[in-house]
């Protein structure tokens, strides 16, 4: 193969030579996943929304607040399912996130290299134990041990809460500590030679810099709890009720679903289970929305870094 | 090469079989997949598949065409009979039973339930374990003044049917307030999913009383109690007073085998007693898979029921089995 000196690789390829080589190719079947996976979403909710139809018009928006969940009746309403969602994943993060930070910070930024990949990697491992087993950990250690600190049944939405945090903390902790990792080693020395002592520039330099990577991990843990289905119906005591006590016990969105779908002798019911997976797919969207928003304000509002 | 060939020649004496498929009730998956087999192995021209997938999607599969056979564990009601475009014929195969389990540290006797009481309890009502009713039907045993802590399915289920069925219909409050289905609005309690989950609180929890399938009470070696039967004996439930409140319920029995045999009259009958069906299309186009589900579930009725007992499951009495095997010949 020769190659011509003076006009090289700048010649213009005719389409044909385009296509051969590739570029042509690479773009359409690339743009054609891409627009898949927005298909694919689409899709989803369409079906969703479709299947749901029944308890969509027969409950309208009262779906949402009405408290009673009766299959024999024809009765259904999502709001405790809702409140044990967003109860057990928002008292699951309180745990977690301020635990998976601490131990990013450590991670990254104090303990000695050596020690830091080897917890990294024992961290990540728990991230891929599969649900069920934290389900089987919480109702043979968690639920004896809550109950002997004084919960009435051992089950509930704390019990749930707990597992879910254990079950979250490893995504926060790896991502975390990545994005402090990431941080250029210049804001730091910068912080140093100010007269910062060492927590001074990891606090306040250090953290904030990363702050996109860290909010960023709390709400994969964030999705993932509003979706934990196995493990969280093992614990919660899947009770359709909105207790006062946290200690009480609940039940949540996913936990519902896959408790009923599979012996949803009515259509009635197997609409009200499919609405509750539309709910479900339109909290996450939502949340997710929210912290878009978060982080949008806080870039403007601080330094002009991503 | 060698390993694709021999693949091949695998398969191709496959494809000359016939495939059944079928799909529903989770509870009977044992027997039935025992079936099956043995009917497979006398018949290796035909193959029956079988998911156990839950009677409500066993109904809907059926429904839609998609399986060959639907079964269930509660019979299907007229609105879902009306939508099916080919009427499906009910044939009990064998029985289960679901029995109250307690945990009851310091009671060694086994406590007798009066279906008051039981409706009492899960209805809310009678909150300790030394109510007057439960004092009553136990003269002699030292019942706490402990709360009960009552354990229910959480999962959709064929047992829960069963359960609330009796409930409702020896309780009129039962009936009326929460009446009976896979699922229903538990007004008091908690959740557990599968047989498992509820036997594995009882266990736990002291004081608790649930409910689970006869044979995983049975294989577990659990607490169970005896519950009054229609007659007013308290019976211990076993496969033969399962098979006792099917042979009482078969004088009733209604053409199309969907009958409810809970309080079951006639002695010895265990009260909280169901049938299982398989769910059979009444006209089957293929002209093969016809004569493999009509064979079959005469095979089934004859030495098929002697499989049940030794998986736990209770046989079907000679009067039913009579009965069904006449219905088998009007499979078009």
């Amino acid at each position: 193969m020769t190659i011509d000196p003076v006009r090289g690789a700048s010649r213009p390829r005719s389409f044909l030579g385009r296509l051969l080589a590739g570029d042509q190719v690479a773009r359409a079947i690339t743009a054609t996943f891409a627009g898949g996976i927005l298909l694919l979403t689409g899709l989803l909710v369409f079906e969703l929304f479709q299947s749901s139809a029944l308890t969509r018009d027969k409950f309208g928006w009262a779906f949402l607040f009405t408290r009673i969940w009766d299959p024999v009746a024809g009765q259904f309403g999502a709001l405790p399912f809702l409140y044990g969602t967003l109860a057990t994943s928002a008292l699951a993060l309180a745990m977690a996130v301020p635990l998976g930070l601490g131990a990013a910070i450590f991670l990254a930024e104090l303990a000695p290299p050596r020690i830091s990949d080897a917890l990294t990697f024992v961290i990540e491992l728990l991230a891929a134990v599969p649900s069920v087993i934290y389900g089987l950990l919480g109702v043979f250690v968690l639920v004896p041990i809550m109950r002997a600190l004084g919960a009435p049944y051992g089950v509930g939405v704390l019990t749930a809460a707990v597992v879910l945090a254990v079950m979250i903390l490893p995504f926060i902790v790896s991502i975390s500590r990545e994005a402090l990792l990431s941080v250029p080693r210049e804001q730091r020395e910068a912080a140093l030679a100010l007269g910062a002592t060492r927590w001074e520039s990891t606090w306040q330099v250090v953290v904030p810099f990363a702050r996109l990577g860290i909010v960023g991990s709390v709400f994969l843990a964030l999705a993932r709890a509003l979706g934990e289905t196995m493990a969280v119906t093992m614990v919660i005591g899947n009770d359709p009720r909105i207790h006062a006590s946290i200690l009480a016990p609940g039940y949540s969105i996913a936990a519902v679903i896959a408790n009923e779908f599979t012996e949803a002798t009515s259509d009635l019911h197997l609409s009200g289970l499919i609405e509750l997976g539309l709910v479900l797919f339109f909290l996450t969207v939502l949340l997710n929305g929210v912290a878009r928003l978060l982080i949008l304000s806080t870039t403007r509002r601080g330094t002009q870094h991503p | 090469m060698r390993l694709a060939l021999c693949l091949f020649a695998l398969l191709v004496p496959l494809s000359a079989q016939t495939l059944v498929n079928g799909a529903g009730a989770t509870f009977p998956y044992p027997i039935y997949s025992k079936w099956f087999d043995e009917y497979h192995k006398l018949h290796p021209d035909a193959q029956i598949n079988y998911q156990s997938i839950g009677s409500g999607g066993g109904i809907r599969q059926l429904q839609a065409g998609t399986v060959d056979f639907g079964a269930t564990d509660q019979p299907m009601n007229e609105e879902q009979l009306g939508k099916s475009s080919i009427k499906p014929l009910h044939f009990p195969t064998v029985m289960g039973a679901v029995v109250a389990t307690y945990n009851l540290p310091g009671v060694e006797a086994e406590l007798n339930f009066t279906p008051e009481a039981l409706a009492g309890i899960f209805l809310g009502k009678i909150k300790k374990w030394n109510d007057p009713l439960l004092v009553k039907a136990n003269p002699g045993v030292p019942l706490p003044a402990n709360d009960i802590l009552v354990v229910h399915r959480s999962d959709g289920s064929g047992t829960t049917y069963i359960w609330t069925d009796y409930l409702s219909k020896t309780s009129p409050e039962w009936k009326t307030q929460v009446g009976s289905g896979t699922s229903v609005n538990w007004p008091t309690g908690l959740g557990a999913k599968g047989n498992e989950g509820v036997a594995g609180m009882v266990k736990q929890s002291q004081y608790s009383l649930g409910y689970v399938e006869l044979i995983y009470a049975i294989q577990n070696k659990m607490a169970y109690g005896r519950v009054r039967n229609a007659a007013g004996q308290f019976i211990q439930p076993d496969l033969a007073s399962v098979t006792a409140a099917a042979a009482g319920a078969a004088a009733d029995m209604p053409a199309d085998f969907r009958v409810s045999i809970t309080n079951a009259p006639g002695k010895g009958a265990y009260p909280i007693s169901s049938f299982t069906w398989l769910l059979i299309p009444s006209q089957i186009m293929d002209a093969t898979k016809k004569l493999i589900l009509t064979d079959f579930l005469r095979w089934m009725l004859g030495p098929g029921q002697k499989m049940a007992e030794p998986l736990s499951y209770a046989p079907l009495p000679k009067s039913v089995v009579a009965a069904e095997l006449k219905a088998v010949a009007a499979i078009q």
